[in-house]
């Protein structure tokens, strides 16, 4: 099998799906949710089913329908999406739509000012960069630079093809996305220093015939069997709580679905192309 | 040491943490915390804010702490948390609170008693209130608070009230006018009432409030999240069963691919997952949503080392070692494998424990413990798993390990 052989099929592939989603991403952007940008989020469930129009009327006495999105959930429920309010208002509203509807229970209430968005944006990309810098260092050390880059590129891949998935099916951006982002980063260079631990290996025992390019596609191959059981034994709880886990974490395992298949992808078909490519330029100037 | 006592040593290491696990986790429904996001709860971010004769300095901060810290005591829920976080804010979490948006209004409102003259001037403030109840009044049974003062404070009170005789002295809350009244005569003993409530249990409230103290700044509300508890009930039945199916189908996965080590990899699973909520017991850590995914993708990683030893074994059992040199091997040189793949992983999860705060910080958590215990069963206790199985040399053969030489 030659995986690296084909490895420009494999990038263009790669390079195609991140340009459908910077595309997204430009265009339409990402659908940032309260925790980025501050706002409410009420969520009630009742006994029989409620129209959004009966709870656009009771926002509409506190001039609030122009600036809210109400949204049927499941059988009997009710997300009401609207701006910052103030607690005093907050009240006065969970307790009309109490009075209107008696069977009403309120399931959830978020309340988020704009503060706590900006604070957390900077906070996650503060994060994620002391992440890229402390794994670039520990590949350096363990291994030799450019197999950091190499690493560092499949998960910058890995990054944009979540973000992008989530412009195109418009689904929210809140906090768990940025918890799902750091787990893909942690899964798939855990899945790419598996490889790169094999190409190591294959490197110190090669004889002089085998090219550098010989001994990844070697590596890569040898590692496939547990590339894919891997993924496997890992989608089957992720698949398991998308399906049964409730709605409240369905944005979670979604991001986290994508950017496993992402991450094993990049792991397979990037991480090691792109040190192979890395090594042949630097040979081919030298 | 021979091998035996090495073995010896291994064997009573897990057996060691195993106990201990289980010490932890008994009895299993009270041993775990469960975040608000689970059982339900209120938990508000607040903020202090510069007045104009007051800045916001650590001393109004842990004056204000403390302030919430009674307000919140009164409340009487089972365990409520107050916590500084950063220069100006405090969190206080507040779960299976009946009524969130009225503990809410409890704990940020700055209940400031003032009693005022007819030129409007503060006579005197609410830190002077030693007691305050809330009750009905005899004569028309109107909800009332009833004050006792401090000494110091009742001198004070009889001195303003014979000052103020047939005129009124009024007894305003946070600048809103509650009551009114002429004073007949002076008062001795710092003894009063207050009327003016709307009902009895604005009065308690108030009463709540005055006994607690006033806040020495305003705060303002950041956040609030509440989740009610039918919500969170719904949420920890969903997940427990997704978790178990989750598990199921992995070690049917396992079985399938690898047979017996497969079952090898089975059993480690169990006793990685006691292991896992063993800690998170231990360290009393809160058990979140996010928390549970956390776990789960520890779970995956779990399965991965065994993945990762048993396809090493295949390949050295098919370059023709015997079994039991092929399974040693297999572990030896999986080891640096799994070593390097998890640390940058937990570099990661470290990092989101450190910068990260709330979900993301409970999710780094656990994801951090679950690498660390995954590594702990995969290369430790499945190798001494195989290890007890080779011995018994009843399964030297290599179909049930599903191994082949081809």
């Amino acid at each position: 099998m030659d995986i690296i052989g084909k490895r420009k099929i494999w990038m263009s592939i790669s390079t195609v799906l991140i340009i459908i989603g910077l595309i997204s991403l430009l265009t339409q952007g990402l659908n940032l949710g309260i925790d980025f940008i501050g706002g409410t989020i009420i969520e009630f469930g009742f006994e029989d089913r409620v129209e959004t129009r009966e709870i656009n009327e009771i926002l509409a006495e506190f001039y609030l329908e122009e600036r809210s999105v109400v949204q049927q959930v499941e059988d009997s429920g009710i997300l009401i999406r609207t701006d910052e309010l103030e607690h005093e208002e907050l009240t006065n509203l969970q307790n009309r739509v109490q009075e209107e509807f008696p069977t009403a229970t309120m399931l959830r209430t978020d309340v988020v000012g704009p503060t706590i968005g900006q604070e957390l944006s900077r906070g996650a990309l503060l994060a994620l960069l002391v992440a890229a810098i402390a794994i670039v260092i520990y590949i350096s050390v363990r291994f030799e630079f450019k197999f950091a880059m190499a690493a560092i590129i499949a998960l910058l891949h890995d990054v944009l093809i979540v973000v992008g998935a989530f412009s195109i099916l418009g689904r929210q951006v809140n906090q768990p996305l940025i918890a799902a982002l750091l787990t893909i980063i942690g899964y798939s260079i855990n899945d790419t220093i598996v490889i790169f631990d094999r190409i190591r290996e294959k490197l110190n025992f090669a004889s002089r015939k085998e090219t550098f390019e010989e001994s990844a596609n070697g590596a890569v191959v040898e590692t496939l069997p547990r590339s894919i059981n891997t993924s496997i034994t890992t989608l089957l709880p992720i698949l398991a709580i998308l399906f049964l886990g409730g709605t409240t974490i369905q944005n979670f395992m979604i991001a986290l679905l994508v950017g496993m298949l992402a991450g094993t992808y990049s792991s397979i078909f990037v991480a090691s192309p792109v040190l192979v490519e890395w090594t042949n330029r630097n040979e081919a100037k030298a | 040491m021979t091998w035996k006592q090495k073995r010896m040593l291994r064997l009573a290491s897990v057996l060691i943490i195993l106990v201990l696990s289980a010490y932890f986790l008994y009895p299993l429904n009270e041993s775990i915390n469960l975040g608000l996001d689970l059982q339900g709860g209120t938990q508000v971010t607040l903020e202090a804010q510069d007045t104009e004769d007051i800045r916001v300095d650590d001393d109004a901060m842990r004056r204000s702490m403390s302030v919430i810290q009674n307000r919140v005591d009164e409340m009487g829920l089972a365990e409520p948390i107050v916590q500084r976080e950063g220069e100006r804010r405090i969190i206080v979490a507040l779960p299976g609170v009946e009524d969130p948006n009225q503990a809410i209004e409890t704990i940020g409102r700055t209940a400031q008693l003032q009693f005022k003259n007819e030129e409007g001037e503060v006579l005197m403030t609410g830190e002077y209130l030693s007691d305050a109840r809330a009750g009905h009044e005899a004569q028309f049974n109107r909800p009332i608070i009833s004050f006792e003062m401090t000494g110091e404070g009742g001198r004070r009170f009889a001195e303003i009230t014979r000052q103020n005789i047939g005129r009124r002295i009024g007894i305003y809350l946070d600048e809103e006018l509650l009551t009114n009244p002429v004073v007949n005569e002076e008062i001795p003993g710092g003894e009063g009432q207050i009327t003016g409530f709307e009902s009895i249990e604005e009065a308690q409230q108030t009463a709540l409030m005055l006994r607690a103290g006033a806040l020495p700044v305003p705060i303002e509300i950041i956040e609030n999240r509440t989740v009610g508890p039918t919500l969170g009930a719904t949420a920890i039945d969903q997940s427990v069963r997704a978790a178990l199916i989750g598990l199921s189908l992995i070690v049917l996965f396992m079985i399938f691919s690898y047979k017996l080590l497969g079952l090898v990899a089975a059993i480690s699973l169990i006793i990685y997952s006691i292991i896992v909520l063993g800690i998170l017991a231990g360290l009393n850590a809160t058990l979140t949503l996010p928390g549970i995914g956390g776990l789960l993708l520890s779970i995956g990683m779990a399965v991965d080392a065994n993945v990762i030893i048993f396809e090493r074994i295949k390949y050295e059992y098919r370059a023709g070692k015997r079994l039991k040199t092929a399974v040693n091997t297999g572990f030896k040189r999986a080891f640096k494998t799994i070593l390097d793949s998890n640390v940058t992983t937990l570099i990661t999860a470290a990092i989101l424990a450190y910068f990260g705060t709330g979900i993301i910080r409970g999710f780094a958590i656990t994801l951090s413990i679950g690498i660390i215990a995954s590594m702990f069963t995969a290369i430790i206790v499945a190798k001494l798993i195989m290890d007890l199985v080779l011995d018994t040399k009843l399964v030297d053969n290599e179909k049930i390990f599903a191994l082949s030489r081809r």
